[in-house]
């Protein structure tokens, strides 16, 4: 039983990770149709401006730390606004070009952060809460897995009140489902475009702080590892859909966990016969539509 | 002087010809009739004008040229569309689609919901489980609740029960008194009782201009050019 929690609680802290690189992917396709291989990067890119700020003045308090994710995630935003205004813009309806170029962007930043700081992992600390367990059940769970979820919860919370109660929130509910028809109305759905990428590389920069914590250390290709995973989220929950992209990132997480565990290791085939599954089965995913 | 004039217009979906070579001129009053059979390029014309898809030629409105302007900026010059196929946004509520389109900053809430009593009555409800006349009542508010210089109308009445549509040509009527009009419809009735002058497409490109009543008063007009029997029969086609 204690084991059994244990994986369900890391399941759901690794889903959590998955959602915040899922989220943006999701919107972005949603509302642009642009395949974005380049999100990891702009998680891996948080990461690194969250463990500069913890080299520099720490992240051993929760002001150091919270302070590090504020600066991971205006990184990971800033990373991203930029991809869109100066490599996705001129290439406004081109989605094949968009998706290359962001295949191109993602290398090419990995060689960057590579060059900046080295290939090998920088390991991290944050506040010393975070290294510790709770008990629940007999269950020991390290601490860091309850942030995850926190901070995953309070970014799906945060985008749905953006969504719903905003002017922007309401162009890019209507972009997902007919953006031609809001140009239509008079409305630059190109703005809309570079606020879906600017919020969904900031969900990926605090991604980034976070996954360092999770993993223990930061390294380049921390957000490559983490994308795949996230892409089959985006497809299981639904292209455009942030609540069918939470929901299929705990399925993934927690499935994942358990086959690691309980069927010897074969966590990653399980989510891919799930991801061909929902394929076969539902091809518009848990809570996806069809898109104009 | 023309509203709107087009010369040379000529657009492509997915690279297929759509539209060749249209050229015509919309007044500052009244309803313009765009006619011809199903698939000769009406709406494709409509959505040329609106760079909503690819084009060349020239369209300038009120004097000034606006084939190089994107969407969004043609309809901030006061021009109100109401697309084929209403395309309202399904998954938003009646009151979130209204919202959505108003971009002037005192739009005309009152006088569309003097016209649309009943979808104020069902603000909170999804669009998309709307009956498809309210749906249409829907679209077409959203282009009254701005105060347009040009309405385009891209076949309002298509697939409406015959109640719904005397509503929608009456709307029509009622917003050509104060509004010039660009209209595609199928349906003739509706043509005779609003439009003026007309434009007749073939094979995307123009075959006929004149006057609506005239077109549609005579048999040998009616049958060459649209393919139904007129002749000042009440005619339609579907």
């Amino acid at each position: 039983m204690e084991t059994l929690i244990l994986l369900l609680v890391t399941g759901l802290g690794l889903g959590a990770l998955y959602f915040l690189i899922a989220s943006g992917l999701s919107l972005i396709y949603g509302l642009m149709g642009v395949l974005n291989f380049a999100h990891g990067s702009f998680l891996t890119f948080g990461g690194f401006a969250g463990m500069e700020i913890a080299r520099r003045i720490g992240a051993e308090t929760w002001p150091q730390f919270i302070l590090a994710i504020i600066v991971g995630g205006a990184a990971g935003a800033l990373f991203a606004s930029l991809t869109e205004l100066l490599l996705i813009r001129p290439l406004y309806l081109r989605h094949i070009e968009q998706a290359l170029i962001t295949v191109g962007l993602s290398l090419a930043s990995v060689a960057l952060m590579e060059g900046i700081w080295g290939a090998d992992p920088i390991y991290v600390s944050g506040p010393a809460i975070l290294s510790e367990v709770t008990e629940i059940a007999g269950a020991r769970i390290p601490n860091d897995r309850f942030l995850l979820i926190f901070g995953a919860v309070a970014i799906l919370v945060g985008m749905l009140a953006f969504l719903r109660y905003t002017r922007f929130g309401l162009i890019i509910r209507a972009g997902v489902e007919n953006r031609s028809m809001v140009t239509a109305l008079g409305i630059d759905v190109r703005t809309a475009f570079t606020l879906v990428f600017a919020i969904g590389g900031l969900a990926a920069g605090i991604g980034g702080v976070l996954a360092s914590q999770y993993f223990g250390y930061v390294s380049p290709h921390i957000g490559g590892t983490l994308l795949i995973f996230a892409f089959i989220v985006t497809i299981i929950g639904g292209l455009g859909s942030l609540v069918g992209a939470a929901i299929a990132a705990a399925i993934v997480g927690v499935l994942q966990q358990l086959a690691n565990f309980y069927l010897g290791g074969t966590g990653d085939l399980i989510v891919v016969i799930l991801l061909a599954a929902v394929l076969l089965l539902r091809p518009t995913g848990l809570l996806g539509k069809r898109a104009h | 002087m023309s509203l709107l004039s087009v010369k040379n217009l000529h657009a492509k979906i997915a690279g297929q010809q759509v539209v060749e070579d249209v050229s015509f001129e919309v007044p500052e009053s009244g309803v313009t009739a765009v006619l011809g059979r199903n698939g000769v390029g009406k709406s494709s014309t409509l959505k040329a004008l609106l760079g909503l898809i690819e084009r060349s030629g020239e369209v300038s409105f009120d004097g000034k040229p606006i084939q190089n302007l994107p969407t969004h900026k043609i309809i901030r010059l006061g021009i109100g569309y109401v697309p084929e196929d209403r395309e309202i946004f399904a998954g938003l509520t009646v009151a979130e689609n209204l919202r959505l389109a108003e971009r002037d900053s005192k739009p005309n809430r009152e006088m569309v919901e003097e016209l649309f009593p009943d979808i104020y009555s069902r603000l909170s409800q999804r669009a998309g489980t709307l009956s498809g006349g309210q749906q249409q009542m829907v679209s077409l508010a959203r282009a009254l609740l701005n105060t347009n210089r040009l309405l385009i109308v891209d076949e309002p009445t298509k697939g409406l029960a015959p109640k719904i549509v005397t509503q929608v040509s009456e709307v029509l009527k009622k917003a050509a008194e104060t509004v010039p009009i660009l209209l595609v419809e199928q349906n003739l009735k509706v043509v005779k009782q609003l439009a003026g002058p007309c434009i007749v497409l073939e094979g995307g490109q123009v075959v006929h201009t004149g006057d609506s009543n005239e077109l549609l008063d005579s048999e040998e007009l009616t049958m060459k050019f649209l393919g139904v029997h007129g002749g000042g029969k009440e005619t339609g086609v579907s």
